[in-house]
């Protein structure tokens, strides 16, 4: 009697816990079916390799290469300031910064990452974006250089936590190994934590990028949101996902501009969703590698 | 079955993963004695101890092959009650493990799991329990404390007293005192022998003084494989393998 | 000076100086919006209403919109959250299906946020029909927030002890009463923190409701969980697009900037030092 109670709470908890499973099998679908539809409209190669954006048009245009484009600068900009800021703090906190320090900055650093896009976004909008027209000498704060600006210290926090996860993995023994051979710190850091830590560092990284990727009110409000592909640092973009949050409110249902907006919500699914099995991989083998279980 | 005999294994090996652990383990322990399981360390005299109460079920991965009896049922029948056999067979761990809750909580909790409702009966058990562990005169000022707040030994007791509390028929120790210092180690050898007139009791330890002291029977394992049982004052004093000699005269282990 | 020690200097150095860049912006943003935003704030601005086409008054719809989407989500979140964490540290006989939850579970983490709003329009919106509303928002934040709490419950249920689960099993318990009367007591506290975390991240995104519940402006406050409701990282949003006098909407803006800001500092500070305590308290 009690073995077959048992057996069912068991299973009831299997069954919630399938929800994670159920959530993401339905988003795939629903995107899947939202967005295909805009095939019905225009080929594959038109929508991917189109250059231009006027989906409200008659006749429409619905190429979203200056979207793909807005996206993959923003996050290459991006990553600039965000790898070597993010990973320099991780190493500082980790290998460098004395305990007490440590034991501030740590949930400083955790605090931050909390910090909500918008904020960022506002800031960007209201102080950067006309600092930096004055300072630069530009015709439009709110562009590229902008967004990636603000983006890259955006996730600064974010990366540093990741990669100092990966650092933590290191085992005290390989830096105490080659102390005792008479390095430095500079030259164990650099010799052994930094190599035994690369894969969960670029796991950081990855993860990151991804994160970025998907980021929507901030490049909503700082990128300027012209579709057009950038010529240069200064000029307005229009990532995908900024995209997506603009013009829904206006899509008309069923129509072929909202597809293909689900069309892009697919693509930016599926990007991230690749990056993330990637980093999973990387980081699996990383523990693996350096005798963690699990 | 012999009618004095409490338990019974029977043939039993036993496997983490593919690697075998216990070899042809068959061994009976008797009832309303103290039988100990001694060897050096790994040599599967923990991992036997867990088999009895099927503890070892929580590891996954694992599996049993052979029979163990608690009176004339197999506990490894697939439709065995696991929790009937665990109520029956008490054990104590290796390190002291109350609850986070108050020392009465910790003593009640069995009671209440096992259905009772009855606020007396509760009380009176839980007083009698601690009697038993030989802890109420060190608590009964205390008993709505937090028991994480009593000393190593105390903690140590308390687990006593509360497996006591459901009253199990069997108890099996599990290197009861290696986490304790030497007067707590033998308030509690002490409590070992009263409470042999009333439960039946199996003590895995590393200590073989420990088990020349309290045991009758004596068990001696080796790399998964029992070399050797018989009463305890023959284990230590005439036993018949080489292996066991060796052990017990502390050439190794 | 040995060579060795020369480049130790300058590779410590530029350590040093990311750490501090990586502060000093943070701390330019924190500093600008306070400094901007604390002209405005009073007692008026975080109780009244929107006046005057948005031009003055205060915020109090937005914040109570905000609270009623946080607990929406948090009541849909909690269940399945906790519920799937018990499933895979309890129940987990490390199978194949563990693993494929498991992965489910890290990749909704990744979903970008905007991506959980088209999910919301398709599903809660338009196919079962709720509408722009409380309800579908909140629905959406909380599939948005489920791996976060699933992660925090997970980590709360391994730090049990294993000797507490076998000390209640040895008892006679059941495996449902250890989880219930031993584990998830004794693992509370630590999800509790997770909550909280979840909650300042669901106070703060503005993505997922922009289809599935925000508006611009609503008179008074909703009256059911079918309502459009205004919520205070949209309201900044839609300041700074859609406003029409500027000047004015930016300061207010500036304000719900503020508020914003302090509210999901203060719900994750809350969060972050539990869980440090919690730590602490483990080690000791």
């Amino acid at each position: 009697m009690k073995f077959k109670t048992e057996n069912i709470i068991k299973s009831g908890f299997g069954v919630l816990a399938f929800s994670s499973l159920l959530f993401l099998f339905g988003i795939t679908v629903i995107l899947f079916k939202e967005g295909l539809p805009i095939f019905k409209y225009v080929k594959l190669f038109e929508l991917i390799g189109g250059k231009l954006w006027y989906p409200t048009y008659d006749p429409p245009d619905f190429g979203i290469l200056p979207l793909i484009l807005g996206t993959f600068w923003v996050t290459i900009g991006a990553m600039l300031i965000a790898v070597p800021l993010g990973i320099g703090s991780a190493l500082y906190l980790h290998e460098i910064a004395g305990y007490r320090e440590r034991a501030i900055l740590k949930p400083v650093i955790e605090l931050l990452a909390g910090i909500p896009s918008i904020v960022y976004g506002f800031f960007g909008m209201v102080i950067l974006a006309p600092f930096l027209q004055r300072l630069l000498n530009i015709p439009i704060g709110l562009c590229l250089f902008t967004a990636s600006f603000i983006l890259g210290i955006m996730a600064v926090p974010t990366v540093s936590s990741l990669a100092e996860d990966a650092l933590d993995y290191v085992p005290k023994s390989f830096r105490e190994a080659s102390f005792a051979l008479g390095a430095n710190r500079w030259q164990t850091l650099v010799k052994v934590v930094i190599p035994a830590a690369g894969s969960g560092i670029s796991t950081a990284i990855i993860l990151g990028v991804s994160r970025i990727v998907g980021e929507t009110m901030t490049v909503l409000m700082v990128a300027g949101g012209a579709a057009v592909i950038p010529k240069s640092l200064f000029e307005p973009v229009r990532p995908m996902t900024a995209t997506i949050a603009a013009e829904m409110g206006e899509a008309v249902v069923g129509s072929a501009h909202y597809h293909d907006l689900f069309g892009i919500g697919l693509i930016l699914f599926l990007i991230t969703l690749i990056f993330n099995m990637i980093a999973e991989m990387i980081g699996r083998r990383y523990r693996l590698k350096l005798g963690h279980g699990r | 079955m012999h009618n004095n005999i409490r338990m019974r294994a029977e043939n039993v090996d036993f496997y983490y993963s593919e690697k075998k652990t216990l070899h042809q383990i068959t061994l009976p322990i008797y009832k309303n004695k103290v039988t100990s399981i001694i060897g050096p360390s790994g040599c599967g005299k923990s991992t036997f101890i867990r088999l009895l109460n099927r503890m070892n079920d929580l590891i996954p991965n694992t599996r049993l092959e052979g029979r163990i009896f608690l009176d004339d049922q197999n506990i490894y029948e697939p439709d065995v009650d696991v929790v009937n056999i665990r109520r029956k067979v008490g054990m104590v761990f290796q390190k002291p493990n109350p609850f986070p809750k108050s020392i009465y909580d910790n003593l009640s909790y069995g009671l209440k799991i096992n259905g009772a409702n009855d606020k007396h009966f509760i009380e009176d058990r839980v007083i009698t329990s601690l009697q038993e562990a030989a802890l109420w005169d060190e608590v009964k000022d205390r008993l709505s404390e937090n028991a994480l707040k009593l000393s190593g030994g105390q903690q140590q007791r308390l687990c006593i007293a509360r497996c006591l509390s459901v009253q199990p028929e069997v108890i099996l120790f599990d290197e009861p005192c290696a986490s304790l210092d030497p007067i707590s180690t033998r308030c509690i050898e002490e409590l070992i022998e009263k409470l042999k007139e009333n439960y039946t009791i199996v003590i895995v330890t590393h200590n073989m003084q420990q088990a020349a002291r309290v045991s009758d029977y004596t068990a001696f394992f080796y790399i998964g494989k029992l070399i050797e049982f018989d009463i305890t004052e023959k284990i230590f004093t005439v036993p018949k393998d080489k292996r066991t000699e060796e052990y017990v005269t502390g050439k190794f282990g | 000076m040995k060579r060795s020690t020369l480049s130790q200097g300058i590779g410590f150095t530029f350590l040093y100086l990311s750490m501090i860049i990586a502060l000093i912006s943070v701390g330019a943003i924190l500093f600008f919006i306070t400094k901007n935003g604390i002209k405005i704030i009073s007692w008026e601005f975080l109780t009244g209403v929107p006046r005057r086409a948005m031009t003055q008054g205060g915020i109090a719809p937005a914040l109570v919109g905000t609270f009623y989407l946080i607990i929406g989500a948090i009541l849909f979140a909690l269940p399945f959250g906790v519920a799937g964490a018990v499933f895979l540290t309890e129940y987990s006989p490390n199978s194949v299906v563990v693993n494929i939850i498991r992965m489910s579970i890290n990749n909704l983490a990744g979903v970008p946020s905007v991506v959980f709003g088209l999910f919301g329009l398709s599903i809660f919106v338009r196919f079962f029909g709720f509408g722009v509303s409380i309800l579908s928002g909140s629905l959406t934040l909380g599939i948005m927030i489920l791996p976060g709490i699933i992660s925090a419950s997970q980590e709360a249920l391994i730090a049990v002890p294993q000797s507490m689960r076998e000390a209640s099993l040895a008892l006679g318990a059941t495996q449902w009463q250890t989880i219930r009367k031993i584990v998830i007591p004794s693992a509370l506290s630590g999800i509790f923190t997770g909550v909280i975390l979840s909650v300042g991240r669901a106070a703060g995104e503005t993505a997922p409701i922009l289809f599935t519940a925000a508006t611009f402006y609503t008179r008074g406050f909703p009256d059911s969980i079918f309502s459009e409701v205004m919520a205070l990282p949209y309201h900044i949003y839609a300041l700074m697009t859609e406003g029409t006098h500027p000047e004015e909407q930016t300061l207010i803006a500036y304000g719900s900037a503020l508020v914003l800001l302090l509210l999901v500092l203060m719900i994750s500070g809350l969060a972050i030092y539990l869980r440090q305590r919690q730590r602490r308290y483990k080690l000791a």
